[in-house]
C-alpha cells in the first residue's frame, strides 16, 4: 500500500531491451531460423561451435539496426566495430558472445511515450547488434539442465535507454513505444511472450529531490509488459520498505517470480564477471557510408505519429480514433486494406473499431491471427451498404464468418438474411400490422411519432429480418401520414 | 619429388597416379615411425582417390594439382577426418565439414594422404607440445623440426609426401621451413580463407603451403588463395600469376636489408651466408637498400600480448560439453562432495574470522558444472596451451587491458607503419628466418622466452599482416640447413616467390 513514506522517494529506471531481428538467417551464420523446430535442428557447425568455425556479418542485421537508430533520432556510427564478451556457460558454445562494447552503431537518441496525464521523453543510450545465445532448459529432466542451441546466433538488437523513466507507467509506455516502432519497422516481431522482445529493467529508489542515484538492482525473466509494470511496481516498495526499516538495498540481479508476484535474488554468492571485451578479429569493422544511409532514409516507412496525424486529415476521423487504429501498424494496415475496398473511411472505422476491435479484445490476439481477412471483412461491409443486408444481419453475418471461411454473400444466402427491397412484398406485411394494432396506429396519428420503431420493428419480426428497414419505414409513413 | 616431377611422371603415362601414391605409403611406413610426422593415415582413401584422379588425367579433365600427394596439418578441418590439434581436449574429434582450402585442394585432384603432428594448438616453436610426442627433424633426429607445422616440414624434408599445408602465426610455417631445409610460405593475411583453420590467433593466424622448392608453393598457393564468403576477413583482391613469376624471375629487384634483422644473437655463420647470397644476388643485378624498422624489438612482446589475449578466446570453446574430451562426471562430483564435507567440518570447527573465511570459502565452492568446465579442461590442454591461456586473459582483464593489450594494438600499429614505408623503397625486404639451426629436443623447454625468441625474424611479417617466405639458404658447418626471409607487403606474393626463386638459382 502507498504510504507517506513512499511518497518521499522516488525510482530510477532504465530499460534494456533486445529484439530479436526479423531475418532470414541467423546474424553470424548462413543458416535459416525456423522457429519452433525440434531441438537443435536449426544449427550448422558454427551455432554449435564447432573448431575452424567463423562468423560471417548479416548485411541485414546492419540495415535493421540503423533503420532503428534512425526511427529513434539516433546519431549513426560511421565506423563500429564488433566485440567479444568472454564468458563460460552451456548455452554459448563459442565461450564468447559477439555483440558491440565501445563503439555501438546507434548511440543518443530518444523516444516519446504518452501518458494519460503527460508526455514525455526517454533517452536513448545506445542501441547495438549481437548474437542471441542458446536456450538453457532447467525443467524438463529432473537431473540435467538441457541446452537448445536452434537460438544460437539469431541477430539481436539491444536498446538501452537512459535512466529517465520514473514509474512502472512509464516504463509500460516506454516498451509499448518501442515495440510499436519495431513492429512498424518490420524488424521484430515485438512479441515479448514469445521472446522475441525481451526487458531488462535496472530499478534505484532515491529520496526525491536527491541527485544522486541509489543503489540498483537489475530485474529478469519478466516476459510480458504486465510483468514488466509489476516487477518494477513491487522492487521499488522493496527497496523503498528495505531503506525505510533501515536496510540497505545490495546491487544484485533478482528474477520476477510471476507465480508469486515478487521479485528474488537470482544468487545468493557475489559473482563480479569480468567479461574480457576486445576487438573480435574475426569481423572487420561496419563501416556506414552517406549512401548507405541515405538509402535506409528512403526505405524508412511511415511510423506511427505520422500515421496518426495523416489518418485524422485524410480519413476524417477523431483524434482517439486514429490514435487506436495507428497503434498497432498491423492493425492500421487492416484498417486501410478495408477503407481503400470499401472507399468509404467511416464505414470501414465503425467496423473495425466496434466489431473488430471487440473480437480482438475478447480473444486477446493480435489482428494478424484474426480469421476475417480484409477482404472478406470489406465484403461484408458492401453488402450493408449496397442494402443487401440490414446491420442486424450483418452482426450475424460477422459472427459466422470468426470460424468458417466463407464468403459474407454465401452465408447472407445461406442464413437467408438478404434483405427484401421488393414492396410487392413488403406491402402486405405493412399493411396486416396497420390493421393488426389499431390502438398504436391512432396514437401514432395523434402524434406519437416515435412509435414509427414499433412498426418497423414488427415488421422486421414479420419478415424474419429480411425486411429493408427503410423501406419499410418509408412505407409505413406513406400509408399513415397519408 | 617436386610438383613439376610428379606432374611429368603421371601425365607422361610413365607411372601410374596409384605407383606414386604407394611409393609414398612405402616412404611413411618405413620412416614416420622415428619422425613421428603423420599422426593419422588414409591410404586406402589415397589409393582410392588415385583411381579417379587416374581416370580424370587418362580423360584429360585433371586439375591442377593431379599427381600431388599432400600431408594436412591437423588443424585444419578434413570432413569425417580425425582434427585434433594433436591436443587431448580434442580426442576422438571428426571434423563435420571440409576446411574452405580442402575443398580448394580437392577440386584441383590433389590426394590427400593423412594428417600431420604440430604444436598443441600450434602453440609452440619445436613441434614438442603434442599429445603425439615430438617430431624429429629428418635430416638430425636429435634435433627438433622447428614449430609448429614441424610435422608438416618433416614430411616434406623426408619426402613422405610432394606436399604439405601449414600455418602460420608467428612464424610456424617459415621457421620450421628453415629447420628442416625446404621451402615455407607465409601468404599475405586474407590471402588464404582461415575458413576450417582452427583458430590459435584469428587476426594472426594464415594457412600456407610447405613444399620442396617455391615453385611448388606459388602452385599450391595458386589453388588454395581467393576470396571465400565464409571467411569475412578474406579479401576480394585477385589472386597473381604466381606460377608465371617463379618462372620467369625478375633479377633486378630491390632488396631491403633491415639492420635490426642482423644484429646479435644472430648464428655467425647463418649472417655471414646470407650476406653471400645478398652479394651475389646484387652482381646479379638487384639492388641492396639498407633501410630501418625501428620497432621490431618491440615484435616479440606485442606478438606474444595480442596472439595469447586472441587465443584465450578462441580456445574458450573446448568446454567438453559439446565435443572432445570431457573430465569424468561421478568422479568430479564426488570430488566436489568430498571437500565441500572436508570444509564444512573446518568451518564447524573454527571460530572468529578464520571462521568467516571458511564460511566464504565455502560459499565460493565451485559449481558442479563450473568444476567440470575446470577439470575438462585441466585434463585436456597442454602445459604451453595453458600457459598462454592464462597470459591471454591476463592481458584482456579489467584494470591490465590498457597497460597491456591497448598498448600492444597500438604497437602493432607501429610495425605496420615500419613495413608500409620501407615497401615504398623496396620490393621485398630479406632476413635470416630463424637467429640458430635447429637444436636438441628438449633444450629450450624448460625455457619459454628463449623459445620465443626463436619467432624474432618471423612474428612482425604476422603483426603486419603481410607475406613472407623461407628458402634454404645453406647447410651451417654443424650439419644443418637453414633459411633465408624474403618479406613483401600485402597482396605482393609474386615478390617473395620471385625472390625465393632467385635464391635457388645461386645453387
Amino acid at each position: 500500500m502507498r504510504t507517506i513514506a513512499h511518497e518521499k522517494y522516488e525510482a530510477v529506471i532504465g530499460l534494456e531491451v533486445h529484439a530479436q531481428l526479423l531475418t532470414k538467417s541467423k546474424a553470424f551464420a548462413p543458416v535459416t531460423i525456423e522457429y519452433g523446430g525440434a531441438p537443435n535442428t536449426q544449427v550448422t557447425p558454427l551455432c554449435l561451435g564447432h573448431p575452424g568455425t567463423l562468423p560471417v556479418i548479416n548485411e541485414n542485421l546492419v540495415r535493421y539496426i540503423i533503420k532503428m537508430g534512425l526511427a529513434t533520432g539516433c546519431s549513426v556510427a560511421r565506423k563500429s566495430i564488433f566485440a567479444r564478451k568472454n564468458y563460460f556457460y552451456p548455452d554459448l558454445p563459442k565461450g564468447y558472445q559477439i555483440s558491440q562494447y565501445d563503439t555501438p552503431i546507434c548511440y543518443d537518441g530518444a523516444i516519446n511515450i504518452e501518458l494519460e496525464e503527460y508526455d514525455k521523453t526517454i533517452g536513448l543510450t545506445r542501441i547495438h547488434m549481437e548474437e542471441d545465445a542458446g536456450k538453457s532448459i532447467h525443467d524438463q529432466d529432473p537431473y540435467n539442465t538441457l541446452v537448445d542451441l536452434n537460438r544460437a546466433g539469431t541477430p539481436l538488437i539491444e536498446i538501452v535507454s537512459e535512466p529517465d523513466i520514473r514509474t512502472p507507467q512509464e516504463a509500460y509506455a516506454y516498451l509499448s513505444k518501442i515495440k510499436q516502432i519495431v513492429q512498424y519497422l518490420e524488424i521484430c516481431d515485438g512479441n515479448m511472450e514469445e521472446g522475441s522482445l525481451r526487458c531488462d529493467a535496472n530499478v534505484s529508489v532515491r529520496p526525491r529531490g536527491r541527485e544522486k542515484f541509489g543503489t540498483r538492482t537489475e530485474l529478469k525473466n519478466m516476459n510480458s509488459f504486465r510483468n514488466v509494470e509489476r516487477a518494477i511496481h513491487y522492487e521499488i516498495y522493496r527497496q523503498i520498505d528495505l531503506i525505510e526499516d533501515g536496510g540497505e538495498v545490495v546491487q544484485q540481479t533478482r528474477l520476477w517470480d510471476t507465480s508469486k508476484m515478487e521479485t528474488r535474488s537470482m544468487r545468493s554468492k557475489e559473482e563480479a564477471h569480468d567479461y574480457r571485451y576486445f576487438p573480435e578479429p574475426d569481423l572487420p569493422p561496419i563501416i556506414v557510408t552517406d549512401e548507405m544511409l541515405e538509402e535506409i532514409k528512403e526505405e524508412l516507412p511511415e511510423l506511427a505519429d505520422v500515421r496518426q496525424k495523416r489518418f485524422v486529415e485524410e480519413y476524417e476521423m477523431s483524434e482517439v480514433d486514429a490514435v487506436t487504429l495507428t497503434d498497432s501498424k498491423y492493425l492500421a494496415d487492416y484498417y486501410e486494406e478495408v477503407t481503400e475496398y470499401l472507399g468509404n473511411p467511416k464505414a470501414a472505422s465503425n467496423i473495425v473499431l466496434s466489431e473488430v476491435l471487440r473480437v480482438l479484445n475478447e480473444q486477446s490476439i493480435d489482428i494478424r491471427e484474426f480469421t476475417i481477412g480484409a477482404d472478406r471483412l470489406s465484403e461484408l461491409v458492401k453488402l450493408k451498404e449496397d442494402d443487401k443486408i440490414n446491420s442486424s444481419a450483418l452482426q450475424k453475418i460477422f459472427n459466422k464468418m470468426l470460424d468458417g471461411d466463407k464468403s459474407a454473400e454465401e452465408y447472407a444466402k445461406e442464413m437467408n438474411l438478404i434483405q427484401v427491397s421488393d414492396s410487392g412484398f413488403l406491402e402486405p406485411i405493412v399493411d396486416e400490422i396497420i390493421s393488426n394494432n389499431p390502438d398504436e396506429v391512432q396514437r401514432y396519428k395523434d402524434g406519437k411519432k416515435q412509435l414509427i420503431g414499433f412498426f418497423i420493428g414488427q415488421a422486421m419480426k414479420a419478415s424474419k429480418g429480411k425486411a429493408n428497414p427503410k423501406l419499410v419505414k418509408d412505407l409505413i409513413t406513406e400509408k399513415l401520414d397519408n | 619429388m617436386t610438383i613439376s616431377e610428379a606432374r611429368e611422371k603421371v601425365f607422361s603415362g610413365e607411372v601410374k597416379l596409384r605407383q606414386i601414391v604407394e611409393q609414398y605409403i612405402n616412404k611413411i611406413e618405413s620412416d614416420n615411425e622415428e619422425i613421428n610426422a603423420f599422426v593419422y593415415t588414409d591410404f586406402e582413401g589415397a589409393l582410392a582417390q588415385a583411381e579417379e584422379v587416374q581416370n580424370r588425367i587418362d580423360e584429360g579433365s585433371a586439375g591442377k594439382l593431379a599427381g600431388v600427394v599432400m600431408g594436412i596439418k591437423d588443424l585444419i578441418c578434413e570432413r569425417n577426418k580425425p582434427t585434433t590439434c594433436a591436443s587431448e581436449i580434442l580426442e576422438g574429434f571428426e571434423s563435420v565439414y571440409d576446411a574452405t582450402v580442402i575443398k580448394r585442394l580437392k577440386a584441383e585432384d590433389a590426394i590427400l594422404i593423412g594428417r600431420v603432428n604440430m604444436d598443441e594448438f600450434a602453440m609452440g616453436s619445436t613441434n614438442e607440445y603434442s599429445k603425439y610426442g615430438a617430431v624429429k627433424n629428418p635430416n638430425n633426429t636429435e634435433m627438433v623440426p622447428g614449430g609448429s607445422s614441424g610435422g608438416s616440414a618433416a614430411t616434406v624434408a623426408a619426402d613422405m609426401a610432394t606436399a604439405t599445408l601449414g600455418s602460420d602465426t608467428g612464424g610456424s610455417i617459415r621457421q620450421p621451413a628453415s629447420y628442416c631445409g625446404i621451402v615455407g610460405l607465409k601468404p599475405t593475411y586474407g590471402r588464404v580463407s582461415r575458413y576450417g583453420l582452427v583458430a590459435f590467433a584469428s587476426s594472426f593466424d594464415c594457412i600456407g603451403p610447405l613444399s620442396h622448392n617455391v615453385e611448388d608453393a606459388a602452385r599450391i598457393l595458386d589453388v588454395i588463395a581467393g576470396f571465400d564468403e565464409r571467411d569475412n576477413t578474406s579479401s576480394h583482391r585477385e589472386k597473381s600469376d604466381y606460377v608465371h613469376a617463379v618462372q620467369n624471375p625478375q633479377k633486378n629487384i630491390k632488396i631491403g636489408v633491415p639492420e635490426e634483422f642482423f644484429g646479435e644473437g644472430l648464428d655467425d655463420e647463418i649472417k655471414k651466408s646470407i650476406e653471400d647470397i645478398l652479394s651475389k644476388l646484387e652482381a646479379g643485378g638487384a639492388e641492396l637498400v639498407p633501410i630501418h624498422l625501428p620497432h621490431t624489438k618491440y615484435g616479440i612482446a606485442t606478438y606474444y600480448i595480442l596472439a595469447t589475449a586472441e587465443a584465450s578466446s578462441n580456445l574458450a570453446r573446448y568446454d567438453g560439453i559439446r565435443y572432445g574430451h570431457r573430465a569424468n562426471k561421478d568422479e568430479m562430483v564426488d570430488e566436489l562432495k568430498l571437500e565441500e564435507q572436508a570444509l564444512t567440518e573446518k568451518v564447524a570447527a573454527a571460530v572468529g574470522e578464520e571462521k568467516i573465511a571458511l564460511q566464504k570459502e565455502l560459499a565460493m565452492m565451485d559449481s558442479p558444472l563450473a568444476r567440470l568446465y575446470k577439470k575438462s579442461r585441466t585434463e585436456g590442454f597442454g602445459s604451453e596451451v595453458k600457459r598462454r591461456i592464462m597470459l591471454g586473459t591476463y592481458v584482456l582483464s579489467a584494470g591490465y587491458y590498457d597497460a597491456y593489450y591497448g598498448k600492444a594494438q597500438k604497437v602493432r600499429r607501429l610495425i605496420q607503419n615500419d613495413y608500409k614505408e620501407a615497401f615504398e623503397k623496396v620490393d621485398v625486404i630479406v632476413s635470416p628466418t630463424a637467429p640458430t639451426t635447429a637444436f636438441k629436443l628438449g633444450e629450450k623447454l624448460d625455457d619459454p622466452v628463449q623459445m620465443y625468441l626463436n619467432d624474432i625474424f618471423t612474428t612482425t611479417a604476422n603483426l603486419a599482416g603481410i607475406c613472407g617466405i623461407s628458402v634454404p639458404a645453406g647447410t651451417h658447418s654443424n650439419g644443418l640447413p637453414f633459411g633465408i626471409q624474403f618479406m613483401a607487403d600485402a597482396f605482393e606474393e609474386t615478390k617473395v616467390l620471385n625472390a625465393g626463386r632467385l635464391v635457388e638459382l645461386l645453387k
